[in-house]
């Protein structure tokens, strides 16, 4: 049997798609902010020089970096309600991704930190800057400025990994999909759109990130 | 009503891991055939074998892996009234999104290999695939070696997605063993224990070449 592939089931639902990309923005995003608090912690645990601070940092990004996304999101999920912590399938899909992303921030974050030169954290201090001044602006602008790149690696991972709490049923591009195939079956049609719109976000994220960069960061290239 | 004792579930766990490892090492083997073809055709001087590869891993790196599943098992069964299974559809699934990932792992390396060498075994007279093969790609083997092994650890994870088109490996089962016994918190433990067990040694092994290799370069 011969299949035609008509694409007027997705032009005639693209206020749905529409929608789902904006609900996927939004959960990435939430994420995102949490997830580098996370990161920042993680790397103040990495090189603060206090075994235990450091101790529960390795662990926590050994722990998620090595178990599968779609296993976390079922532990937050399923697993924590059974011992009395329920949340929406909104919430533990934001705290899955933010947990999942502060493990691959805080080793980015920890490079940036230990890149940073000891002789100008002196010079601060000799020019008479006080501790929050040199933390702010010897250590945190330029460390940023250095890791930017992988960070921005990371986020793109983030908005991918997104597609799957769908599986916890939250609402999202990828769970407007299924909507879509459930009703319609013509599956090969919206997830190649689907598939389409990721690649659209995923050029867009990259196209913002490097008018950041040559706005906030462009410094870089005279420190290095 | 079966009631399951804590080492049956640990059991069942394990007896599903079998299948996690099946498919990670197809997904690995499969991915780094069909990836080598691909790198090759990446660093071709040919602009439009070139641009189709360049296109092949844009798309892969560039979408979920979850999408690439649905698309192979719903969507090429519609498209070529095919009736795919689960386990065909996952290899397939994971052996292009590895293929995507090391093809460009491997770009990595060899671009690394100093142009000079290219120069002088061209001016050997060795042929463009002679140049590749006996000067560019052994020095080239060296560098890739320690994120190849860093991949495979996103391979064995990127296999609990094949869980969603219901293929029975390790998420699987212990989302069926979960419903079952209703000790999720327990159920997803274990299996986060397990993952844990495949993965971080993968982990520590590149992590320890990663620094062998950077004494030695």
């Amino acid at each position: 049997m011969e299949y035609t592939p008509q694409f007027s089931v997705v032009w005639g639902n693209i206020g749905l798609f529409i929608q789902g990309i904006l609900l996927t923005l939004q959960i990435t995003l939430s994420a995102i902010a949490f997830g580098l608090i996370l990161g920042i912690l993680g790397a103040l645990g990495r090189t603060s020089g206090n075994a235990i601070a450091n101790g529960i940092a390795v662990a926590y990004v050994e722990f998620f970096r090595n178990t599968p996304f779609l296993i976390q999101l079922f532990f937050f999920f399923f697993g924590l309600p059974s011992i009395g912590i329920s949340m929406s399938s909104w919430q533990a899909a934001v705290l899955a991704l933010a947990v999942n992303f502060g493990a691959y921030s805080t080793e980015i974050v920890r490079a940036g930190i230990e890149g940073i030169n000891k002789g100008q954290v002196e010079a601060g201090m000799a020019l008479g800057f006080k501790q929050l001044q040199i933390f702010r602006h010897i250590v945190i602008i330029p460390a940023l400025g250095n890791i930017y790149p992988a960070l921005v690696s990371q986020v793109v991972i983030a908005v991918l990994f997104s597609s799957v709490v769908s599986q916890i049923s939250a609402e999202e591009l990828t769970f407007v999909g299924n909507y879509l195939q459930s009703r319609t079956f013509r599956s090969f049609e919206i997830y190649l759109a689907i598939s389409l719109i990721y690649v659209g976000i995923v050029w867009f994220i990259k196209a913002i990130a490097i008018l950041i960069q040559k706005r906030f960061f462009a410094f870089t290239q005279y420190i290095n | 009503m079966q009631e399951f004792t804590l080492s049956q579930i640990i059991i069942n766990l394990l007896i599903a891991t079998k299948w996690t490892i099946a498919l990670s090492a197809i997904a690995f083997v499969g991915g780094g055939i069909v990836g080598f073809i691909v790198m090759v055709m990446r660093i071709s001087p040919n602009p439009i074998i070139k641009s189709i590869s360049l296109i092949y891993i844009e798309f892969f790196e560039a979408t979920p892996l979850l999408m690439q599943l649905f698309l192979v098992f719903f969507g090429l069964s519609i498209l070529l009234g095919l009736n795919l299974s689960a386990w065909v559809a996952a290899a397939i699934a994971l052996t292009t999104y590895s293929s995507a990932f090391l093809a460009d792992i491997w770009r990595g390396s060899v671009e690394a290999v100093p142009s000079g060498q290219w120069d002088a075994s061209r001016a050997l007279g060795l042929s463009y695939f002679k140049q590749l093969q006996k000067v560019v790609l052994p020095q080239a083997v060296r560098m890739s070696i320690p994120p190849t092994v860093g991949f495979a650890v996103q391979v064995v994870k990127g296999t609990s997605l094949a869980s969603v088109i219901g293929f029975i490996e390790l998420t699987r089962a212990a989302s069926s063993i979960s419903n079952v016994t209703f000790q999720p918190f327990l159920v997803y433990s274990l299996a986060a224990l397990i993952y844990f067990c495949l993965c971080f040694p993968l982990s520590l092994w590149s992590k320890r070449l990663e620094k062998q290799f950077s004494y030695a370069g």
